[in-house]
């Protein structure tokens, strides 16, 4: 598994590295904010919204919508999917939004929909690395 | 002190803009050498020598040190802002502001970029330890074309916008490159044409997308006063605007506006004091069909939703009411990665009357407006004949 995939592979950063250890025991984890609320993706050790360092991790529900999407017929050279592959920006419940794959639903503007509910999932791309995706949520 | 940016109206001018020798496919011309041709040529359109330059700006990796010492100019103010296509109109900002501070007299803003053929470019590849591989690049995301799609695909679904609205855009932009003997691609092209090619990043077909070419531009800005001494009628910059809201398209504010726009289209519109209705002539950062769509709305053309039934009926065309990119733009007449030079060479020749063909006849005030990095920085700029 680690020795063939092939595309960009996340190397984690000391503020990074709480996120993709959640996501290895398959948890989705965000930041919150003790002084302002700001619930925020990407890992920042200190708030966006105030600057504050008084953040901490929180279990996000997996639960979100898809706010707008792209299908990428030309993925970048060495990919190790092949095209096309539909790309999401998801609004966690929680309030942020990040990119992902949207997966379990034809690559076609017809199957997606955007605010279609969604409920995350993980795929391990290598032995280190796990991607939260996203799928049609079962019971919307 | 005053923090009004009005002190600034009017104080600076373009007196000199020009493209590097040739545009388009060029294998045997470094970046570099773009960089200095345009400033040549725009040298030597505003009537000025290189050492009458004391201030250099430029956009890119280590440019604002590689562009000064391959054209042996030591200048005393340096601006190396790089927030993407749209740094050159930023550059005309911050020139004015240091023209204004008595930091410097004349300005050259250059640009080159080998985009097509890759020749002396810096290597343009993120760590594997930066956010961008960690939280976009990891899922396939292909620069621009993804980035830009996010809100196409947002724009369609919350207010209707169609796939042949943004054809209309890529249509009526080449109808003005086949009036640019400069211009890359001038055949004529149909909607249909449009929604027929290749299918990019959906929603975005091949012919939404701008041209990759290789090519210079420069511009060389002075203060006003100093511009009525020079040979060709100055072009006083009379408003601008600048805006940053994210650097990952995943931070965007909003995705069916452009808040970076609208912070610097108000900017600059106070700052002129005109009003949209003065507008002569349009150049729009068009990296896809959907960009001048979203800036139409975002500079108050047009209510939030409405930038594709603008666009409609070939409105921006040539005889059109609205002429927009009139030297064909990013879609056709060239796009080297940073295309924002090129709003700002368009622009003055219109008002000066050198376009020719393509000429807006009576034109006195235009306005130039671009995109950096995907949709993250935004800069408008309202220049005029007259102050
Ligand atoms: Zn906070």
């Amino acid at each position: 598994m680690s020795t063939t995939y092939s595309g960009p592979i996340p190397k984690p950063t000391p503020e990074t590295r709480p996120f993709w250890e959640a996501a290895k025991q398959r948890r989705l984890v965000i930041q919150a904010c003790d002084d302002c609320g700001l619930r925020y993706f990407y890992p920042r050790p200190l708030c966006p919204g105030c600057l504050s360092r008084r953040v901490r991790w929180i279990d996000a529900s997996g639960r979100a919508v898809l706010h707008t999407f792209v299908i990428n017929h030309r993925p970048p050279r060495n990919y190790p999917l092949p095209a096309p592959i539909v790309i999401g920006m998801v609004q966690l419940e929680e309030g942020p939004r990040m990119i992902s794959h949207i997966v379990g639903v034809a690559a076609d503007p017809a199957a997606l929909r955007c605010d279609m509910p969604l409920e995350v999932v993980f795929e391990d791309i290598t032995d280190e690395i796990t991607l939260p995706k996203f799928q049609p949520r079962a019971s919307a | 002190m005053s923090a009004d940016p009005r002190a600034l109206r009017g104080s600076a001018a373009i007196v000199g803009v020009a493209e590097s020798d040739r545009l388009g496919k060029l294998p045997n011309v470094s970046a570099l050498q773009l960089h200095m041709e345009a400033a040549h040529n725009a040298l030597a359109d505003a009537g000025l020598r290189k050492s009458d330059v004391d201030a250099v700006f430029t956009s890119g990796r280590n440019m604002a040190n590689d562009v000064p010492e391959y054209l042996g100019i030591r200048p005393r103010f340096v601006g190396g802002t790089q927030v993407g296509g749209c740094s050159f109109i930023l550059h005309v900002e911050h020139a004015m502001a240091a023209i204004h501070a008595g930091l410097c007299e004349v300005a050259l803003i250059t640009h080159g970029e080998s985009g097509a053929s890759r020749i002396a470019m810096p290597a343009p590849r993120w760590g594997d330890d930066s956010t961008n591989v960690q939280f976009e690049q990891v899922w396939g995301t292909a620069g621009p074309p993804t980035g830009y799609g996010f809100l196409a695909t947002r724009h369609m679904h919350q207010y209707g916008t169609t796939k042949e609205q943004m054809a209309e855009v890529a249509v009526a932009t080449r109808k003005w490159a086949a009036l640019n003997p400069k211009a890359f691609a001038r055949d004529p092209l149909t909607i249909a044409d449009v929604l027929g090619s290749r299918l990019i990043s959906w929603p975005f077909n091949l012919l939404d997308c701008c041209l990759v070419t290789d090519a210079g531009g420069a511009a060389v800005v002075t203060s006003a006063e100093r511009a009525r001494d020079l040979p060709k009628r100055p072009v006083y910059v009379l408003g601008t605007g600048e805006s940053v809201t994210h650097q990952m398209v995943s931070q965007m504010p909003n995705f069916d506006r452009w808040d970076a726009a609208e912070a610097s289209g108000a900017r600059a519109f106070a700052m002129a004091g005109v009003s949209r209705a003065a507008i002569d002539v349009a150049e729009f950062y068009d990296a896809f069909t959907i960009t001048p769509i979203l800036a139409l709305e975002a500079l108050g053309f047009c209510q939030r939703g409405e930038g594709g039934p603008f666009v409609s009926g070939q409105r921006t065309a040539p005889g059109g009411d609205f002429p927009m990119n009139t030297n064909g733009g990013g879609l056709s007449y060239t796009h080297t990665g940073m295309y924002g030079i090129f709003t700002i060479i368009e622009a003055v020749r219109q008002l000066r009357g050198e376009c020719g063909e393509r000429q807006v006849p009576g034109a006195t005030t235009a306005i130039c407006h671009g995109t950096g990095g995907v949709w993250s920085a935004a800069a408008t700029m309202i220049v005029s004949t007259e102050t």
